[in-house]
């Protein structure tokens, strides 16, 4: 074990993968010698060559459709797009093309394919550069979506993901990509679809994923000292989703806290409420289920306007405060 | 495959009596599905909607019949005869419009989304003009794999060819040196809408001259133009390792689907077009060439019982079945 950067966790995961398989390429915008846009994919074009780490042009909808196309032909390729956003431009690869290939077929292809994007607020990029798209990914049958909170989910959910015979949305909050954590030396892979209950507890469960992770053990810390036992899940894996491990942690606490950063309305954390509402879970709830999410707003330039859109530590333990 | 055609030499025309008699019965098969299609149209028996190709027979058949068995298509949305043509059995292509299971997609994708991969002839694309990216990536495999015997055709319309992403297309293909060839299946119309009314130049070859891609066009509807064409335009793919964009002229003289009311050209004008159909002119070039009436007639009979052979089998077949877990489980891998 070793402490590295989340960047890095990403970075190892692609080169390892692509050590280990030759199907395996990497293309996106200035993914070269610039090291990609948050540094993430540094020496790698030195390592691998122009062929696999392959700098396209500005054409999203364009090098999207070629990673489709190179994946139903065999290749693995993983496509990094600068930032999530830009999903907007080639929403038709996506969903209309990665997503149904396979099904429209009949299953006589498949699309083993990884987009990977960072996603997320906080930087002072501005409404058109820092959204969190990720429930959009959720609704399309075909696609599974991924977000690692940790160095160590993030390694070995996109090694999972490389191997995956699917095309796997890979979600990577900018603001995740300095944190540090313990990662294995060895090969390690952690299957997608599984939650992680980052902190154990019994007086209330925090369900979430992403960034916001870091800042409910941080709320789960604080509280502690007062006595509050809170156990924090992580999801991971949006789609698809461990529903058996968000129902086992809320039919023991019997109170629940949604967050993400995403925008409240309209959120995954509807599908998160709906999971545990639709479940036996319902019969042990002792409060109602809380949401915390962004304001309805796009993500303002100011940033204490930012701040106040963006979910934080405050309204996290303000929303546990309410019903513990 | 086949031996190339000398347009301008009748005597090298004349040997290859065995590929004319081809062509004209895949055109036959193409036009004569098409006609089956509408047929079954007509008593209620296909769900959805579908896309009919006729009088553009000399596009699907003269270029698919110029590739090599390696090479990949991505057909159109018009595309039952450049399917058929590339080598999918016509009764699992009808049985897959009749929505059985025995169709070439089980069912799940019906007409507009008809693919072999067993002849290498992937997915019809409903979104227009977003096949051309997805057939730069096949390109690109073969680049990568270093199988350089091979490209892939990806064909799409005068309608698509205002899309932003088969220009992103084009400069992919070209910048990457792929072994794309881009057929664009000028039909006159986009739905209902004639391409100067969405061109400012109709010359639609001017697209691939800023991409530096080679780019040439042809009457679409004289079949062995379009083959002589093509073929030279794969030789030169495989040969320079650079993608080539060909304009196939033709016209489609059935509606664009079943809502469509001609209610934006002539009778006259589709008459006019019908008299010089792609079938009807070449068996005009067969008949000069040595070909009897009763040849010709021939492979009329012999395609139009194909096709209903292929129409009867496709209608015995059961319906597309699948439990709703199963239906969950087949988008993914």
């Amino acid at each position: 074990m070793r402490e590295i950067t989340y960047a890095e966790a990403v970075r190892e995961a692609m080169s390892e993968e692509m050590r280990r398989d030759e199907t395996v390429f990497f293309m996106g915008e200035d993914i070269g010698v610039y090291n990609g846009a948050f540094g993430v994919s540094k020496g790698m074009i030195q390592e691998f060559g122009e062929e696999r780490v392959r700098e396209t042009p500005i054409s999203e909808t364009g090098f999207m459709g070629a990673g489709v196309g190179a994946a139903m032909m065999g290749m693995r390729p993983i496509v990094e797009l600068m930032f999530s956003d830009f999903m907007a431009v080639c929403y038709d690869q996506i969903i209309n093309e990665a997503a149904k290939q396979r099904f429209m077929l009949g299953g006589a292809v498949k699309v083993p394919m990884v987009i990977r994007t960072a996603s997320g607020g906080g930087t002072g990029a501005a409404a058109q550069h820092s959204q969190s798209l990720e429930q959009m990914y959720c609704h399309v049958p075909g696609l599974k979506v991924v977000i690692p909170s940790t160095p160590y989910d993030a390694k070995g959910l996109l090694k999972s993901a490389i191997r995956d015979d699917n095309c796997v949305i890979f979600l990577e909050q900018k603001l995740l990509y300095r944190t540090k954590g313990m990662v294995p030396d060895e090969d390690y892979t952690i299957p997608l679809g599984k939650a992680d209950v980052k902190r154990e507890g019994h007086d209330l469960s925090i369900i979430t994923y992403g960034r916001t992770v870091q800042m409910s053990l941080a709320v789960a810390d604080r509280l502690a000292k007062e006595g509050h036992e809170i156990e924090v899940v992580d999801i991971r894996t949006l789609s698809p989703l461990d529903k058996n491990a968000i129902i086992a942690s809320v039919k023991k606490t019997g109170k629940a806290v949604v967050v993400h950063e995403a925008v409240e309305f309209g959120g995954f954390g509807g599908e998160i409420v709906s999971t545990i509402a639709d479940s036996e879970a319902f019969y042990r709830l002792d409060a109602p289920i809380k949401r915390v999410g962004a304001l309805f707003s796009p993500i303002p330039f100011n940033p204490i306007l930012e701040k106040m859109v963006l979910p934080g530590e405050e309204r996290i333990e303000k929303a546990v405060r309410g019903i513990i | 495959m086949w031996e190339v055609i000398k347009m301008d030499h009748s005597e090298t025309v004349l040997k290859a009596r065995q590929f004319m008699e081809r062509v004209m019965e895949q055109m036959m098969l193409v036009n004569k599905f098409e006609e089956q299609v509408f047929a079954l149209f007509a008593q209620g028996k296909v769900h959805g909607t579908t896309h009919l190709g006729i009088g553009e027979e000399a596009t699907g058949v003269g270029s698919v019949f110029a590739l090599e068995e390696q090479d990949y298509i991505f057909a159109t949305h018009r595309g039952h005869g450049q399917v058929i043509s590339k080598g999918a059995p016509i009764k699992n292509v009808m049985a897959e419009i009749l929505a059985k299971q025995a169709g070439a997609n089980h069912g799940r994708g019906g007409s507009m989304h008809i693919a072999d991969v067993g002849v290498n002839a992937l997915c019809i694309d409903g979104v227009l003009g977003q096949n051309c990216p997805i057939a730069c990536g096949v390109g690109l495999s073969f680049k990568m794999k270093k199988q350089d015997d091979r490209i892939v055709a990806v064909f799409f319309g005068d309608g698509s060819m205002n899309q932003g992403a088969v220009h992103e297309a084009m400069n992919l293909a070209a910048v990457w040196s792929l072994p794309v060839l881009f057929i664009c299946v000028n039909n006159t119309y986009g739905m209902s809408t004639p391409l100067h009314k969405v061109a400012a130049d109709t010359d639609l070859t001017k697209r691939g001259y800023p991409f530096g891609i080679r780019s040439v066009q042809v009457d679409g509807n004289d079949v062995l133009s379009v083959y002589q064409t093509v073929r030279e335009a794969r030789e030169y793919i495989i040969k320079e390792g650079k993608p080539a964009f060909v304009v196939e002229n033709t016209y489609r003289t059935s509606g664009h689907s079943k809502s469509d009311a001609n209610q934006y050209r002539t009778k006259e004008e589709i008459a006019e077009w019908k008299a010089k159909s792609p079938i009807v002119r070449f068996r005009k070039v067969m008949l000069e060439n040595g070909f009897t009436e009763a040849e010709a007639d021939a492979i009329d009979e012999r395609t139009t019982k194909a096709i209903e052979e292929a129409a009867a089998y496709a209608e015995s077949c059961p319906e597309a079945a699948a439990t709703p877990e199963q239906i969950e489980a087949e988008a993914y891998a």
